[in-house]
């Protein structure tokens, strides 16, 4: 379970052990099933995550393999956290340790919900993912360090660093790296803006008026 | 870049402001919440020491954790029972309304919005809930978000996104008797790919989609999601209009006319630019069926399970999960394969035009042996309209369980769930491993009326061959 506090600030690195996920296609509800989102706060969600698949493998899961606990950097495939928009799979990730997410690409509302907590979700291409999740299967336990400006990753094992280029749209990896991937306050101080806006809405008072 | 499309039009209209990082903050008409994804957003919005800036444009109900045999209160699980409890003490709080049980107004959230007009052309619509893409039906821009974005909407009435590219899925032609808006929807998600639309909002258009009543819309947009798409739309016409009037929250008299003529302008014009675009024909499509553990994986019922060779390299691996899960071997026709539970309901079809489909086929036959069936409503606004046209005692007399409304099986999380390897027959949206509340549990997602037939046959069955004639005439408005 996570002993690193959650995200807070800036975010420009990322330092950790990897965990390897393999699968294209993995659903939200696959990452924490639905008996588990029957709370009211995200506090225990770390127990439910990837639990069905956990139990399928008993005990061979990445998620359970010895050398993978206290992992932070999550790799994957394709179409990571598809499905339902259910922000307690970040959450229950978050819970177990996962602090950033490599993978071949990511369905929008998991990108979003991840970005909300200050979990940045990186990409790259087929050969590249497959080249990171090799790499880390050659030389367990060994330290990624992301960085993400520019995005990458490197792998320090056996006194060589190998590095990949990743990618992060530029508009997330702004507000990552300037702490504001958490923007309620931003949105609550342009309520000007936001009267403005509704006063062109001609719904917002019942069509009333012509 | 998409320009003059409705997408285009919604999305100017409601912008509030260009943020540094690049998104856009966008004003949200209409946000729907329920008790799963929004106790933790009203957490935060007290941890922020925040009030909600808008609490007459936000609308409560509770659909995912609601038993749908007994819903006296409290409910027997102690945590259904805590979640509800908390969404009625956050709504009393904070001045929202919320449509509860009993209320003659409860039901599925992607249901009661619609029935009760709150749902209008050229609306931002948000949800803790991915289906909102449902809404788009009517012409709004819907889209479902994550609870940190609840607590953006509770805190601010807006959210900072990104603009989608637009994909216009043009469909010609005219859907064949016995084919419904569930099909041809699972029949652009097999060919475009659960993940073809990432990064898109599908805007449905040409003749076929022209001709579907709303709940055949909802149906389509509610499973944009499912293709990857976290939007998709249909633009507003005379059907969305008569859909709309009379309902309780459409408007009336004069400002209906000022209504109409405004939504009227928003439908993506003559001249509009898509990023891209798809054709299908809808005569060519069959009653299609899921039969592995994406809702991509689907057939045409007169089909066989695909081998290895006739996939594509990269959806191997998935393809090899599935058979796997869904004990299929490649090459095995899909019809015939025996079922052993048939779920009719869910935000994708539950609504009354549904039923009707469902019980058309199970008029006068007999569920078969050893098969649980069951029909939830959407809303208690459906179920009093079924009922009112008998169609519980059609179900009943066939051997189906007529249920209280919720989202039941759909994602099992109230008492409603497979056991164990049972293979369900389901007019859901979702066929993940899991997803039906057991850890092997098997899903095959179709139509109402598929499910009608699968039920009264004991396993898959064309439904083609079980109906004289079409029947999803569009249900009126009925009093709230």
């Amino acid at each position: 379970m996570s002993a690193t506090p959650f995200p807070a600030g800036p975010i420009q690195h990322c330092q950790g052990r990897a965990v390897v996920v393999p699968g294209d296609d993995i659903d939200t509800d696959r990452i924490i099933p639905a008996r588990y989102l029957k709370c009211v706060t995200f506090d225990g969600l770390a127990e439910g995550v990837f639990a069905d698949d956990r139990r399928e493998r008993a005990g061979d899961h990445p998620f359970d393999r010895a050398g993978n606990q206290g992992a932070a950097i999550l790799v994957v495939n394709r179409n990571f956290g598809c499905g339902s928009s259910r922000e307690h799979a970040p959450q229950a990730l978050m819970r177990w340790g996962i602090r950033a997410v490599i993978g071949e690409s990511f369905a929008e509302i998991f990108f979003g919900n991840c970005l909300a907590l200050g979990i940045p979700c990186l990409s790259a291409d087929h050969d590249t993912v497959l080249a990171v999740q090799a790499a880390v299967a050659a030389h367990p336990g060994a330290l990624l360090q992301l960085d993400l400006e520019p995005p990458q990753v490197t792998l320090q094992a056996d006194g060589e660093a190998l590095a990949w280029p990743l990618e992060l749209a530029a508009g997330p990896r702004r507000m990552l790296v300037s702490g504001e991937w958490n923007g309620t306050a931003q949105l609550v101080a342009h309520d000007a803006e936001l009267r403005a806006t509704t006063g062109r809405l001609p719904y917002l008072a019942g069509f009333a008026t012509a | 870049m998409s320009a003059g499309t409705l997408y285009d039009k919604v999305w100017e209209l409601h912008r509030v402001a260009d943020l540094p990082g690049g998104a856009t903050q966008l004003f949200i008409g209409l946000h729907l919440i329920h008790e799963v994804t929004s106790p933790q957003a009203f957490a935060a919005l007290d941890d922020l020491g925040l009030s909600v800036r808008h609490p007459e444009r936000t609308v409560a109900t509770v659909d995912h954790i609601v038993p749908t045999t007994s819903q006296a209160r409290p409910f027997a699980d102690p945590l259904a029972e805590e979640m509800l409890a908390t969404l009625e003490a956050n709504c009393a709080r904070h001045g929202i309304t919320l449509h509860g049980l009993g209320s003659g107004r409860q039901g599925i959230v992607h249901v009661i919005a619609p029935e009760l007009g709150l749902t209008q052309p050229g609306m931002t619509v948000a949800c803790g809930d991915s289906h909102t893409s449902t809404h788009g039906a009517f012409g709004a821009i819907a889209f479902g978000i994550g609870t940190s974005q609840v607590r953006d909407v509770l805190a601010s009435q807006s959210l900072a996104m990104g603009k989608l590219k637009v994909r216009r899925i043009r469909v010609e032609g005219t859907l064949q008797s016995g084919v419904y808006a569930k099909d041809l929807v699972l029949h652009v998600i097999r060919t475009l790919g659960v993940k073809g639309g990432v990064g898109y909002a599908y805007e449905f258009a040409g003749p076929a989609i022209e001709a579907l009543s709303m709940e055949e819309r909802m149906t389509l947009c509610n499973m944009a999601i499912e293709g990857g798409a976290r939007c998709g739309y249909v633009n507003p016409d005379a059907i969305t209009f008569a859909y709309l009037k009379g309902r309780p929250h459409a408007p009336a008299g004069e400002a209906w006319e000022r209504a109409v003529a405004w939504w009227s302008a928003l439908a993506s014009g003559p001249d509009a630019v898509f990023d891209d675009e798809v054709v299908f024909d809808a005569a060519t499509i069959a009653p299609t069926v899921t039969w592995g553990i994406t809702p991509g994986q689907a057939i045409g019922v007169d089909e066989a399970v695909p081998t290895l060779e006739q996939t594509d390299s990269d959806e191997r691996p998935i393809a090899e999960e599935a058979y796997r899960y869904m004990d299929l071997r490649p090459g095995v026709p899909i019809e015939g394969l025996p079922v052993d539970v048939c779920f009719i309901g869910s935000c994708t079809n539950g609504r009354l035009s549904d039923l009707r489909a469902a019980a058309a086929v199970a008029r006068g036959r007999q569920v078969a042996a050893g098969i649980k069936a069951f029909v939830v409503p959407g809303s208690e606004q459906v179920a009093a309209a079924a009922e009112a046209e008998g169609l519980d005692a059609v179900f009943r007399e066939a051997g189906f369980e007529w249920r209280e409304p919720g989202c039941s099986m759909c994602l099992a999380m109230n008492p409603d769930r497979l056991e164990g390897r049972q293979i369900s027959a389901s007019s859901s949206n979702r066929n993940f491993k899991g997803r039906q509340g057991s850890a092997s549990g098997r899903t095959l997602l179709m139509s109402p009326a598929m499910v009608a037939a699968a039920a009264v046959s004991g396993h898959v069955a064309d439904v083609r061959r079980l109906i004289a004639t079409p029947s999803s005439p569009e249900p009126a408005p009925t009093p709230a």
